[in-house]
């Protein structure tokens, strides 16, 4: 029966895989006048206008040119990078695992971060904590997170001079400086996810809390610790699972900010770079990654959260 | 309700009420930024550079002399308007296309939401680099891309309250004494799904102003002359080890507007919510 639900739900991320390839794809067409002259500017031989209007298929009509590419796309061959001409592939694999490693520190911080405030909030209601907490979560959607990237480099790097401000070094090469380089970008990365996962959780746990086998668990005489640890949690962390999983998303685009200003080589520089360059296949590329990406984490999360609520029948 | 009945609730919430001053009086300083500034924003003084806070420059000068004053004032013009036009085009387009989607159902509805759950499954901020990339880098572009980026979310809400709406016995009973489809919609529907869509346009205002300064901060929106409170911390990062505080003010500017939006939009939900009668 799990094995059908699985393939019910890998029908559903199919078309979403070849829309949102489509859209990506259609990006080209909103370049104004012809996109061939938009990327290499206006001295570019006509040679060379006309090599990479075929490299592209340009000369081919618009759905026979997304077949082309898709076709090419799942053989792993994106093309060359306009700029420089690199390959579009290869230039993704050296950013992927960098990005990767930002993205799950800042996913142990949003969860770390998220269980603490809210269990603690719940813990101790109306105290100074369930306060902290509260505020937090409010303000930790509403402050973007450049800012929350600069106020750190200002405290922690220039102030304290605990830890680097800028750079990378990845976690394979040398661990613990990997670790004192990606605290700062990690924290700036996970604070609306801390501030997100807070508020679902506290509202979830505060409604288990009210449900009656907690009650009943109470009036069998369990302390405030055991109420929310063995009987609640389990049950409120459910809906978070879908959160989380949205977050990954969220996260993958804020990278671009983050490794912007912190100077880490991964997927979102190369992007942001590629745009200042007119580098359309490069943006092509770093665009298409992040949403395969994003859909097969949310399929992930879909799977995973149908494992853990009993509730549902495949 | 009537809209004095739902105002009032509104400004009976405290945090409600302050915000809608708030964000009142920065769309009048929006509407008068150009007239009301000390300085041209990038008038450059190079006998004034970086000049600490004075009764002359209120907030000091960047490192071209210029004022950060005058640059805040004109950046909150920026704001403004980037948020109300990125909400216009998931009011104007994504809204109507829902109500269309969920009425009538069937097939078209079907491959409709597909499309929409695709592009919602793309980060906003890649969303918007791809579009703004696409059609060049300005301001007007980001704020078309946001748009984009908000339509699909608003086609989704719409669709899905009117599906409930739909099934209501009002609709029925103008269905049977004979309303065309487009009456029911416009007098039944749109007003009965019009409080939930109020409230997410308030909260998506707040997430506008943030990717516009994300996307400005990024250099990939509002370009000179045009101001952004993005651009103004651009630069005081350029500056982070001798000037920090120089990203201070426009900071404290994007979070308390983004901080008025969400109380705002939170006091809506209260406010307009039929089933929360507080006296």
């Amino acid at each position: 029966m799990f094995l059908k639900f699985l393939l019910r739900r890998l029908l559903y991320v199919i078309p979403m895989l070849l829309i949102t390839t489509l859209i990506v794809f259609s990006l080209i067409l909103l370049i104004p006048g012809d996109p061939v002259l938009a990327m290499l500017g206006d001295s570019a031989t006509h040679e060379k206008v006309e090599e990479l209007r075929r490299q592209l298929g340009l000369d081919q009509p618009v759905m026979l040119q997304y077949f082309h590419w898709l076709n090419n796309a799942i053989h792993g061959d994106l093309g060359r990078s306009i700029f420089t001409g690199q390959l579009v592939d290869e230039a993704l694999m050296q950013t992927l695992f960098v990005t990767m490693q930002l993205v799950v520190v800042g996913m142990i911080f949003s969860i770390v971060g998220g269980l603490f405030f809210a269990i603690t909030s719940i813990y101790f209601p109306n105290s100074w904590m369930d306060y902290v907490a509260r505020f937090f979560g409010t303000l930790g959607t509403a402050i973007p997170n450049f800012l929350v990237a600069m106020v750190l480099i200002i405290f922690f790097s220039l102030k304290l001079n605990w830890v680097p401000a800028t750079g990378f070094t990845s976690i394979v090469h040398e661990p613990v400086s990997f670790l004192q380089q990606i605290i700062l970008p990690g924290f700036s990365l996970s604070l609306a996810g801390i501030a997100v996962i807070t508020r679902h959780l506290r509202s979830s746990l505060m409604e288990t809390m009210d449900a009656d086998y907690v009650r009943t668990a109470y009036s069998k005489g369990v302390s405030r610790y055991q109420a929310i640890f063995k009987h609640s949690l389990q049950n409120a962390m459910l809906p978070v699972v879908t959160t989380i999983g949205l977050l990954f998303g969220t996260m993958l685009g804020a990278t671009v900010v983050v490794e912007t200003i912190f100077a880490i080589p991964g997927m979102g520089q190369l992007v942001v770079n590629a745009i200042g360059q007119r580098d359309f296949t490069i943006v092509q590329g770093v665009v298409l990654v992040m949403i395969v990406m994003v859909i097969v984490i949310n399929f992930i999360t879909d799977i995973v959260y149908a494992l853990l609520d009993p509730r549902i029948e495949y | 309700m009537s809209f004095k009945t739902i105002f009032k609730r509104l400004m009976a919430e405290r945090l409600a009420f302050i915000s809608f001053i708030f964000l009142g009086i920065l769309v009048i300083i929006a509407l008068l930024a150009p007239y009301i500034v000390p300085y041209e924003p990038f008038k450059q003084d190079l006998t004034k550079v970086m000049s600490p806070p004075s009764t002359e420059h209120w907030l000091g000068t960047d490192g071209l002399g210029s004022d950060i004053f005058s640059q805040l004032l004109m950046g909150s013009q920026t704001a403004i308007k980037a948020a109300l036009f990125a909400i216009m085009i998931p009011l104007f387009i994504g809204v109507p296309l829902g109500i269309l989607s969920g009425y009538f159902g069937g097939i078209i509805d079907d491959i409709f939401m597909r499309i929409v759950d695709g592009i919602i499954a793309i980060p906003a901020i890649i969303l918007a680099l791809g579009i703004t990339s696409a059609l060049g880098v300005n301001l007007m572009n980001a704020m078309m891309a946001i748009g984009i980026i908000f339509t699909p979310q608003f086609a989704r809400l719409a669709r899905g309250q009117t599906l409930q709406v739909r099934s209501e016995p009002y609709v029925e009973a103008a269905k049977i004494s004979g309303a065309g489809s487009v009456w029911i919609m416009v007098r039944h529907i749109i007003p009965n799904i019009s409080p939930p869509i109020v409230v997410q346009a308030s909260f998506n205002l707040s997430i506008a102003i943030l990717i516009e300064t994300t996307l400005s901060f990024l250099g990939m929106g509002a370009q000179q002359p045009e101001v952004s409170w993005g651009n103004l911390i651009q630069q005081g990062y350029s500056m982070i080890d001798m000037y920090p505080w120089m990203m201070v003010y426009p900071g404290i500017a994007i979070l308390l507007t983004i901080l008025a939006g969400n109380f705002l939009g939170d006091g809506l939900r209260v406010a307009l919510d039929p089933k929360q009668r507080k006296s």
